[in-house]
């Protein structure tokens, strides 16, 4: 009983710990940003664009599939619940609602989370066991200035557009299945959608995909620095930010709506 | 010496002053007293796990001493502020065991991220300044390969490259020799006294001894966190300390356990009488 009860106050510090750490890093990136042309040491803007290169356009592909795949199936699904009801003519506020403030944030996050969260993982952690780090600051340069900041600004643009992308691809998804289904022109599905969702609907998926985005890059982060040991701990901190990264996604998307609806 | 002949003196480029450094409550350095003069060639040595590197790492700033000083080109690294830092990093030079260049870069590109990132210099120059290191390491015309092309000496060599390319007064090389065949071996203790004739001052850790009876000044024999003896190359060859000795001539070293410790060791129990 001791033994766990100390496990868990071992564990509750270390997460402690791990939650300053972030928060710090979080801090001092935005402050790299906003200063560090003042301090002669910018953020370069070529390590923001390879970063926004890796995050964003080479997500396009899978981001496409997966949004075009949710959308029919949230329509298909949608058209089979209300049709107990008689009322499959209601699918497209069911979709579209969905799709904007729900789904298209949710996947699109959970994606970046597995694709680029456990990258910047490996990235960091592979540097740290190979003393970059440490070479980067005795050069004097800033690892969180060169490695967190273009990272984080990356994110925060290319996440939101993402999701913006996967609010269409899925929206034309659900259309291409909806109309084949209920018989309607795709002009009458595109007119009803537009009568259906509202600005705030749609920023309420890209307000929580900013959100998103600095939680994935600073749990990618995070866990990269945190490793010890070799390539087994490259392993072990890459699968730790993934199952962090889309954890904390859900729960936070669970209280963003919470907390916007109430 | 006089007053006026003490004033004279430079002032040393690192002193470190009671250092004492723990991990855990496991203590890795006890009472460091050491001084490295302008334009010297300073070697630390021990055996593994002596703290020859912890040491190296409390003098680039990397680790916080549990207490101690250690001031490096007049800066004191434990209490000034960031700026401070940065400035007196500028002004060294660090190649580690590793070589730790980024694996994402071309040779070229890692030996001018120190100019692109703190130098006004056009692309051009930094170019030319680039491959004037990478010919004095003898790499010329490897800069468009990736480290993972290069051998183990010739990472040693552009990690040597870039850690001076911006003419740094101060160079720490973390073992550069180690695991070289002795050609290449040679050619990098070459290197070093190059620097040095140069201007540069230079701590080197190491263990191979040879290499370091070939470019030392003077050498810190380290052994289990403690400093054995400091001085030149004969003072270290003619001592009498026993550990210092069997470092010198390899002897193993057997039998630190009294037969109950050693049991101890083999069923465990390390703290039980």
């Amino acid at each position: 009983m001791r033994k766990l009860a100390e496990n868990f106050g071992r564990d509750a510090v270390a997460a402690l710990t791990e939650l300053g750490q972030g928060t710090v890093l979080f801090a001092e990136s935005l402050a790299w940003t906003a200063t560090g042309a003042a301090r002669k040491q910018p953020v370069r803007l070529a390590a923001v664009f390879a970063q926004a290169m890796e995050i964003g356009i080479r997500a396009l592909p899978i981001v496409f599939v997966l949004s075009i795949a949710i959308g029919a199936m949230v329509a298909i699904q949608g058209i089979y619940s209300l049709s107990i009801f008689g009322a499959e003519s209601k699918v497209t506020l069911g979709v579209a609602l969905s799709v904007t403030r729900e789904f298209a944030p949710l996947i699109t996050g959970v994606l970046v989370a597995g694709r680029s969260g456990s990258a910047l993982a490996a990235r960091l952690g592979t540097m740290k066991i190979n003393q970059e780090i440490d070479a980067l600051t005795v050069m004097g340069i800033n690892p969180v200035r060169y490695l967190v900041a273009p990272a984080l600004l990356a994110m925060l643009v290319m996440l939101p557009l993402l999701t913006w992308f996967a609010d269409c691809v899925g929206l034309l998804g659900a259309g291409l299945y909806v109309t084949q289904k209920l018989g309607v022109s795709f002009t009458a599905y595109l007119n009803e959608l537009q009568a259906s969702v509202s600005v705030d609907d749609l920023l309420h998926g890209i307000g929580k995909s900013g959100i998103f985005a600095v939680l994935i890059t600073i749990i990618g982060v995070v866990n990269g620095i945190g490793v010890t040991g070799g390539a087994d701990g490259i392993g072990r901190v890459t699968t730790r930010a993934v199952v962090h990264g889309i954890s904390a996604i859900v729960i936070t998307d669970m209280l963003f709506a919470y907390l916007v609806i109430q | 010496m006089n007053a006026a002949a003490k004033l004279a003196l430079p002032e040393p480029v690192i002193e470190v002053e009671k250092l004492y450094a723990q991990y855990g409550d496991k203590p890795v350095l006890r009472d460091i007293t050491l001084s490295i003069a302008v334009g010297e060639v300073m070697v630390i040595m021990g055996g593994s796990g002596s703290g020859k590197s912890t040491l190296l790492r409390h003098m680039l700033g990397l680790e916080v001493p549990t207490s101690g000083r250690v001031q490096v080109l007049g800066v004191d690294i434990v209490k000034a502020p960031r700026r401070a830092m940065q400035e007196m990093r500028r002004k060294i030079g660090v190649a580690f065991q590793s070589g730790a260049l980024f694996s994402s870069m071309t040779i070229g590109e890692n030996i001018m991220l120190p100019l692109c990132e703190h130098a006004r210099l056009d692309i051009e120059t930094m170019r030319i300044m680039m491959r004037l290191k990478l010919d004095f390491v003898d790499l010329a015309g490897a800069e468009d390969l990736m480290p993972a092309q290069l051998s183990g000496g010739m990472i040693k060599r552009a990690a040597v490259a870039r850690a001076i390319i911006m003419d740094p007064q101060l160079v720490f090389l973390d073992e550069p020799s180690a695991g070289l065949d002795p050609v290449v071996a040679a050619g990098v203790d070459e290197l070093i006294l190059q620097l040095r004739a140069g201007g540069a001052s230079l701590v080197v850790v190491t263990h191979e001894l040879e290499s370091a009876f070939r470019i030392a000044d003077r050498i810190t024999v380290l052994d289990r966190g403690e400093i054995l003896i400091s001085g030149s190359v004969d003072t270290v060859k003619a001592s009498g300390n026993e550990r210092v000795q069997a470092l010198l001539t390899r002897k193993v070293e057997h039998a630190r356990h009294t037969p109950e410790e050693f049991l101890r060791t083999l069923t465990g129990r390390l703290g039980s009488p």
